[in-house]
């Protein structure tokens, strides 16, 4: 008996995931805890590496495309548009205007949606359950406008290197419009309850802070960074698509509360901002979007004989729903399928902050903290140690040796 | 102040109308099979799926009439669920391995292949005969 009083004195080490009932995706957590309280956190990513990158390895870029958009089922749009991005720099290959504004108008309709699908999530964590259902009440309206332009729900399948794949056209945007007059007003109760509810914010406030140091330090991206008041957002620091003519400033929890705590509320604000701030993207550029054609490459076949013609080196990055993600293409000529393709998701910058914002928490704050960064992790585990069987730790020695041989590899394919 | 502006919503749920259709019975039956028995023998009634719209990609067809086996559709399908004979000239298309892109309908020279309507087509065999069209 005497030795358990003394052994709960010391931290005691949890274990949750990899596959858990709490955890939406594969994670591994390791927990020191003492009594209530989160005094050490440790992360294990890398239960769910899907080899994505090896199949593109295998197939033609336009076959590409749609493993692109299975990287996430929920930034489906945003992981299309770097990867198209990216070949179409390596192949220099011009977007028309109006693709542009398209791409524009379909991201930012993911957008609402993922924030949407998130709210709700954190409602759901809570323990708001109105609030969950009416945030997904919203979100099935957009899903069904999803589908009625681009033919499906999930994984539009509406990009194309070159441009876009279906318009919309002047028939369609009245029940645009609709839906969005209808989603303002529906934004209007969502941020009464979410932003006016007392119980709501004294149980988010101050809760899992990121500061603007640590934020900066970890190359945190997307909402994380700039609920912690950091202004940073690739749509308006480095322009792409039409979002160089549209109306675009980062939104951090300033423009509202008028100070930053960098709290699970502030991460809130954030992203129930940018609901507005994406309606109203999406009627500016229904407004400004000239009439054109969808690609430069109606004809498929021309289009991979292009890219596969081309070489060099494309990279594309976007601002998807969780923040930035980014895709390196390396193309070499006379072959169809791409020499590299690296793609970095969003979660990734920002899986390391949940180190800082548990750290003194209390364990019934775990999971809304860990939802607060609006964790992506099948995306985000790029590789799986495997040898023979055996999953094993690499130290760094070992990566770097790795590295170094796929460098080589690589290099002799080019010559 | 004290505010709690979810009451009243709490309140107005109550006597809304569900948004789900619910598909394929009000009350979800104790054995699917079983009730569509019960539908085919017309002692129950089935809540039919929503319209889908314009342009839905549901499953695949294929129409092998005029088709060249040309195997330019094989080319793009990023699934692999295109199969072309070039000797004999036939095609195959695994609808179970499909991922529903509709690429292939965009570059068939003689739109042999389109997309149907049909969206529930859940089955324990992959290579059932109506998901394997030739
Ligand atoms: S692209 Fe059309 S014509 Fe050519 S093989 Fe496929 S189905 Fe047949
Ligand atoms: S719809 Fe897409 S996945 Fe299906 S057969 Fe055609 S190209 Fe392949």
């Amino acid at each position: 008996m005497k030795e358990s009083v003394v052994s709960a004195k010391k931290p005691i080490k949890t274990v949750i995931g990899p596959i858990h009932p709490a955890l939406k995706e594969p994670i591994k957590f390791i927990f020191e805890i003492d009594g209530e309280k989160v005094i050490k956190v440790d992360l294990a990513p890398g239960h769910n590496h899907r080899g994505l990158e090896w199949m593109a390895t295998r197939r033609n870029a336009v076959q590409t495309l749609y493993v692109s958009e299975r990287i996430c089922g929920i930034c489906s749009i945003s992981h299309s548009i770097a990867y198209c991005r990216a070949i179409e720099q390596a192949a220099d290959i011009e977007v028309p205007v109006r693709a542009d504004y398209l791409r524009t108008i379909f991201a930012e309709m993911e957008r609402i949606h993922s924030h949407l699908l998130w709210a709700g999530v954190a409602a759901l964590e809570l323990g708001f359950d109105t609030l969950f259902y009416k945030a997904w009440e919203v979100r099935e309206d957009l899903m069904d406008l999803l589908e009625y332009l681009t033919g499906n729900r999930v994984n539009y399948g509406v990009l194309q290197i070159g441009g876009v794949r279906r318009d919309i056209t002047p028939d369609q945007h009245a029940r645009i419009n609709k839906s969005l007059l209808n989603y303002t007003i529906l934004f209007d109760e969502l941020y009464d309850m979410f932003l006016e509810d007392t119980v709501l914010r004294m149980r988010c406030r101050d809760t899992g802070v990121l500061t603007p140091e640590d934020a900066l330090k970890l190359c945190t991206v997307g909402p994380v960074i700039r609920a912690s008041g950091i202004a940073t957002d690739v749509r308006q620091d480095f322009p792409y698509c039409a979002y160089g003519d549209l109306d675009i400033k980062a939104i951090t929890p300033e423009a509202l509360a008028g100070e930053v705590h960098g709290d699970v509320f502030d991460r809130i604000i954030v992203r129930l901002l940018e609901v507005k701030q994406s309606i109203e993207i999406i009627q500016q550029s229904m407004k400004k979007m000239p009439i054109g054609p969808l690609t430069n490459f109606p004809k498929l076949m021309v289009l991979l004989n292009h890219i596969k013609q081309a070489e060099g080196e494309g990279i594309g990055r976007h601002e998807a729903p969780r923040g930035e993600v980014f895709h390196y293409i390396r193309l070499a000529a006379n072959q169809e399928s791409p020499l590299v393709w690296k793609v970095k998701a969003s979660t990734y910058s920002n899986a390391m902050s949940w180190v800082k914002m548990l750290e003194g928490e209390q364990i019934a704050d775990i999971p809304i903290i860990v939802a607060s960064v609006d964790p992506c992790i099948s995306c985000t585990d790029r590789v799986a140690m495997v040898d023979k069987g055996r999953t094993s730790i690499f130290t760094q020695d070992d990566l770097r040796r790795l590295s170094r041989k796929k460098t080589e590899r690589i290099r002799q394919g080019l010559k | 102040m004290f505010r709690l502006p979810m009451v009243p919503r709490v309140l107005k749920q109550l006597f809304n109308k569900p948004a789900t259709n619910p598909f394929p019975a009000r009350h979800l039956p104790k054995s699917i099979t079983r009730f569509l028995e019960k539908v085919a023998a017309g002692k129950a009634e089935l809540v039919l799926p929503l319209e889908v719209p314009e342009g839905f990609r549901g499953k695949i067809g294929y129409n092998p009439e005029g088709c060249t086996a040309c195997s330019l559709c094989a080319r793009v399908c990023p699934a692999n669920a295109i199969e072309v004979n070039r000797e004999e000239k036939t095609v195959t298309v695994y609808a179970g391995h499909c991922i529903q892109c509709g690429q292939c309908t965009e570059v068939c020279p003689k739109n042999n292949l389109f997309m149907t309507k049909e969206f529930l087509t859940a089955t324990t065999d992959r290579y059932s005969e109506e998901m394997v069209l030739t």
